[in-house]
């Protein structure tokens, strides 16, 4: 990964008529760096992609990509890969040409073009479905051809549009390795929307969380979990319990909790992750009542009601369930709560 | 080469393109389509002209250098385009300014003395110069981000939005103003107003008794009976087909084909052989039953005849599509709650069914109002606003101001259908189908309204089935009127006959001539109608843009507006400069594109929304523009489709009359204007010889261009079942 910039965004924003969908953002992505782009549906990650794209124009502000200004630029005048949701594969073409489009349109002879198209479905390791038609591809596959379609002409940014999505859940984990490991392996610049927490960061050398329009939080994965800089952030990313206190004297209060916690005094909001919620039967302080709790394979979930907030814990399997009903004390490291607010 | 380098040859290509085009247009093409009197050129361009003391050209010629040194800094830039939008304003209002016998502002006469010896409409140099600047409009706008900056998407929407509205557009604004022109030719309302309110127009005598009501009322009289009866009957068809055990269900599909291929005038000729004063069932009812033989068929019930055959296949397909939209699981769960199979069909059944019903009935009235082809043959007395105004452009009593009033009635009536058949369809359409498969099987209808629907559509087949036994037979016989079944080809001889001579083949019936220029017509508009029409829908399915929903009502809206009216607004826009192509061939396919362009539309945009947008989107992130993205991956997807356009498009064009008829010339006359002139001289035979030739002509096309266009499609047939949409 080197510091050249591949991607800029300054102060971009994109309007349908009233509507807004991306609120004046601003970031840059370093060539060779997998980005990803975050959020709940609606956030404007995907005008993000597609505004990179050329898919979209920007309403107002500039987009670069590899240092040239290319707000106004049409689709087909950027040098830009991108797998589509659906893969997007025409059908009426066999893997071969598909690959081969590309370069094709872009001026190439015929048989270089299918020379290239050839060579990446090798490295792909699909040189033996060059003849097939998309509809005769398992879903993988197809997703396989869509990427190769994507970097056949070296672009000079990869997008990928929640290309898991149309993926069976069991095949996920093995397909969005292998896309990381392309990545790495080409050394290309990616930008990757998704909505899928995990997914992001299993994938991400860097997140972008979006929220309403805006960007709500850029980070590496462990800076987002370990770090979220909002509710929303702490809420999105991973489970979390959002509790709302006082903080006085070096310490945050609600109810019967009390954990040190630096900066400023006044309201403030912490985020608790489930995980680091110990739990064991009778009394304490901070105190809890069990209301449920739950098998999930790999652990247990209990729902808590305490004096501050009804908690979410998650505790392993190794650990005796506690029957509903049964009054709890709370255990919380000093170092789990994060301040959000 | 790099993007950015291809993409800067690319773009500075078309712009040298453009602005030869224009430099063509302005400094060699002839400017005007013949020259001027008075005018002696050194070249009759538009520099030439302008030389010649024509000065009014000067600024036009003179936005050419202009352009290409602004382009040759900053193309992208404001002063560009405000440069060729000023070009093309310049040349639109020169065209204006001076009209064929002098200018038509006063003050031009003062300042250039030339334009007193006025200028004759655009040539050659005129619409060449106006397509580059067209091409340069759309240029600059596009590397100013119109279009998400696809130049490809930029120039057709500026191209077609100007084609709309040069051809569909402002003939209809110059006909409205043609129904505001006084006698001596100036603009006032007295004269309109008169039109307006002359009381043939909107007289109720006929209520009262004694004389003929208004053409107004006598047009929406026959429209409400028409689509009342074509809606019925629809209705009927529909509910028997889908829900009853009917086993002939696609042989009626297919057979309510038959109307769009059938010529017009011909079902008109074909009750009159039956039910004319001298007609088969006249005579025979009159030998058997003493009835005495009458005109009676000439008149109300006779276009109501040819008019309820003609246009219930339309409110059948209409009908059919609606009933089975009505999802079975809302009958059922309406007899699981105890509802009898009567209950639920008219609590459940019949209200999902009234959005449909409402708009067949306006798309038959809309058709009703449109009708030229019956009404001339069958009306006798019975003027409806149609005929009324075909005769005041052709026959003896020459008024366009008066034509002009009765097309805009007959507009508005139309469009305030269409415009109620849109809401109607907006608002209130229960589609009940959903993509999620439908356990259940339709319930099938009430044992008593079976019963109802069989006795109306009996006499209706029947009817049909006589009236296409004459148009069959009728000529291959002596004469079929008088019942004289002797077979020959006389008739066919007379239209068609030809011989292998010495000089090689030789035409020599008297049909030849029209069949060869309709023919020719339509085999030049139809892929024309196919591609303005796809490409539209096109635009409006997959580009953004400012002012696209003006843009696609504006396109729908030319299929509402009836054909007598494109007819003789053709006639008031296109007669006089600075576009004069009356009398032309031009005129004749421009005047089909433009009407049936809809058509192509709207299968365009069903088979658009069939196909994954994001397949153009990958197209064009892997450096297509839009041209090498429609015809790459769009145009082979959406063959049916295109397959659809053509074939509508080809046999409208053959069939059509209600427009083409003040059209056609004696240089190139059509089809339909031949049987027209046939019918008038009584020579029904060869009327109706003719329409079966040019019916078999037409299915003989049909299936050629299916070889053409579908056999690429069955080759391909399994992309489509495995096409790579989302799963959700």
């Amino acid at each position: 990964m080197t510091d050249e910039i591949a991607i800029e965004f300054a102060e971009v924003t994109k309007r349908y008529g009233t509507a807004v969908a991306v609120d004046n953002i601003s970031f840059s992505i370093a060539k060779g760096e997998m980005v990803t782009f975050l959020g709940p549906s609606g956030c404007g990650k995907t005008t993000s992609l597609r505004l990179i794209a050329g898919l979209e124009l920007p309403t107002t502000g500039v987009v670069r990509i590899a240092g040239r200004d290319v707000s106004q630029r049409a689709a087909s005048e950027r040098n830009v890969g991108m797998v589509f949701q659906s893969y997007a594969l025409f059908p009426h073409m066999n893997v071969l040409e598909n690959v081969a489009y590309g370069p094709v349109i872009r001026g190439e002879a015929k048989a270089t073009a299918r020379a290239r198209a050839h060579e990446i479905l090798e490295q792909i390791g699909l040189a033996g479905l060059s003849a097939r038609l998309p509809s005769e591809l398992s879903g993988g596959q197809q997703q396989r051809v869509a990427v190769a379609r994507a970097i056949v002409q070296q672009p000079d940014v990869l997008l990928f549009d929640e290309p898991l999505s149309n993926v069976d859940a069991k095949l996920r984990r093995k397909v969005r390795g292998e896309i990381r490991d392309l990545q790495k392996r080409f050394g290309l610049t990616a930008v990757y929307v998704t909505h899928d927490q995990e997914e992001a960061l299993a994938v991400s050398d860097r997140i972008v969380v979006m929220q309403a329009g805006r960007i709500a939080q850029i980070g590496s994965p462990r800076d987002l979990y370990e770090r979220p800089a909002s509710p929303f952030v702490a809420d999105f990313i991973g489970d979390a319990n959002l509790i709302s206190g006082q903080v006085s004297g070096g310490r945050f209060r609600a109810a019967d909790l009390d954990l040190p916690m630096q900066g400023n005094e006044g309201a403030a909001q912490i985020s608790l992750r489930p995980e680091r919620i110990a739990l064991s039967p009778g009394s304490g302080s901070p105190s809890g009542k069990v209301l449920s709790c739950t098998y999930l394979g790999s652990r247990w979930e209990y729902e808590i009601e305490t004096g501050f907030a009804e908690l979410l814990a998650s505790r392993p399997m190794t650990e005796p369930p506690i029957a509903p009903g049964t009054d709890v004390s709370l255990t919380i490291p000093d170092n789990a709560p994060i301040r959000v607010a | 080469m790099t993007t950015d380098a291809l993409r800067a040859t690319r773009a500075a290509r078309e712009r040298l393109v453009w602005l030869a085009g224009l430099a063509l247009g302005v400094l060699v093409l002839p400017w005007h389509n013949s020259v001027p009197s008075g005018a002696s050129p050194f070249i009759p361009s538009a520099l030439g002209l302008a030389a010649d003391g024509r000065g009014w050209l000067w600024p036009l010629v003179l936005v050419l250098p202009l352009l290409v040194w602004t382009g040759m800094r900053d193309a992208a830039g404001r002063v560009f385009l405000t440069l060729a939008v000023g070009g093309f304003v310049l040349l639109v209002a020169q065209g204006f300014a001076v009209g064929l016998r002098g200018p038509s502002i006063d003050w031009m006469a003062g300042v250039f003395p030339a334009s007193m010896q006025g200028q004759t409409g655009f040539g050659w140099g005129g619409f060449v110069s106006g397509a580059a600047l067209l091409g340069l409009i759309a240029h600059a706008l596009a590397l100013r981000g119109f279009c998400r900056g696809d130049r490809f998407a930029g120039s057709a929407i500026v191209f077609i939005v100007a084609l709309l509205g040069l051809f569909v557009f402002f003939p209809i604004l110059k006909l409205a103003l043609a129904a505001f022109v006084g006698p001596d030719g100036e603009l006032a309302f007295a004269p309109f107003l008169a039109r307006l309110f002359a009381p043939e127009i909107w007289r109720l005598d006929c209520l009262t008794g004694g004389r003929r009501c208004g053409v107004v009322i006598n047009s929406l009289v026959l429209g409400l009976l028409a689509a009342t009866i074509c809606t019925t009957l629809g209705l009927a068809l529909a509910l028997i087909v889908s829900r009853t055990s009917f086993r002939f269900k696609q042989t009626l599909r297919a057979l309510s084909i038959l109307p769009i291929i059938t010529p017009p005038f011909v079902v008109g000729v074909a009750i009159i052989v039956l039910f004319g004063r001298t007609g088969l069932i006249t005579v025979w009812g009159a030998e058997l039953f003493d009835i005495r033989p009458t005109r009676w068929v000439y008149g109300l019930t006779g276009i109501l005849m040819a008019q309820v055959l003609a246009f219930t296949p339309i409110t059948f397909l209409v009908l059919l599509g609606t009933v089975e939209a009505v999802n079975p699981t809302l009958e059922e769960a309406s007899q699981t709650l105890g509802a009898g199979p009567v209950k639920t069909f008219f609590k459940i059944t019949w209200p999902l069914l009234r959005p449909g019903i409402a708009a067949a009935f306006l798309l038959a009235f809309i058709e009703s109002l449109a009708d030229f082809g019956n009404p001339i043959v069958l009306g006798g007395g019975y003027e409806v606003l149609s005929t009324r105004i075909f005769f005041a452009v052709v026959g003896a009593r020459y008024d366009l101001g008066n034509a002009a009033t009765l097309a805009m009635i007959l507009l508005s009536l139309t469009l305030i259908a269409f415009w109620l058949q849109q809401r109607w369809l907006g608002k209130k359409s229960y589609v009940t189908v959903t993509g999620k498969s439908d356990a259940g099987l339709a319930s099938t209808l009430p044992f008593g309204l079976r019963g109802v629907a069989w006795a109306a559509v009996i006499p209706f087949v029947l009817f049909t089935l006589g009236v296409y036994a004459v148009v069959l037979i009728g000529g291959f016989v002596h004469d079929i009127g008088r019942w004289d079944l002797t077979p020959t080809f006389a008739h066919l001889r007379t239209a068609f006959a030809f011989e292998i001579g010495a000089e090689g083949l030789e035409f020599y019936g008297s049909a030849w001539n029209s069949m060869q220029t309709t023919l020719l017509v339509s085999a030049i508009a139809a892929p024309l109608t196919t591609l303005v029409g796809i490409m539209t829908a096109w635009l409006v399915a997959r580009q953004d843009f400012a002012g696209k929903n003006a843009f696609e009502f504006g396109t729908m809206l030319s299929f509402a507006i009836p054909g007598t009216v494109v007819g003789v607004s053709y006639v008031a826009a296109f007669n006089v400069p600075p576009v004069d192509i009356t009398g032309t061939a031009a005129i004749l396919v421009i005047c089909f594109v433009f009407r049936n362009m809809p058509v192509g539309m709207r299968a365009g945009l069903a088979a658009f929304a069939q196909i994954d947008r994001s397949m153009e989107e990958a197209s064009q992130t892997m450096g297509a523009g839009g041209a090498a993205t429609l015809r790459r991956v769009v145009l082979p997807l959406v063959k049916p489709a295109v397959f659809t356009a053509l074939v509508y498009s080809f046999v409208t064009a053959m069939t059509a009359v209600s427009a083409v008829i003040f059209l056609v010339s004696a240089r190139h006359n059509m089809a339909t204007a031949y049987i027209m002139g046939r019918v008038e001289a009584g020579e029904y035979a060869l009327a109706i010889t003719y329409s079966t030739v040019l019916m078999i002509v037409m299915i003989v096309c049909i299936v050629l261009i299916q070889l053409l266009v579908g056999a690429r499609k069955l080759g391909r047939r399994r992309e489509f079942q495995g096409q790579t949409t989302p799963a959700e």
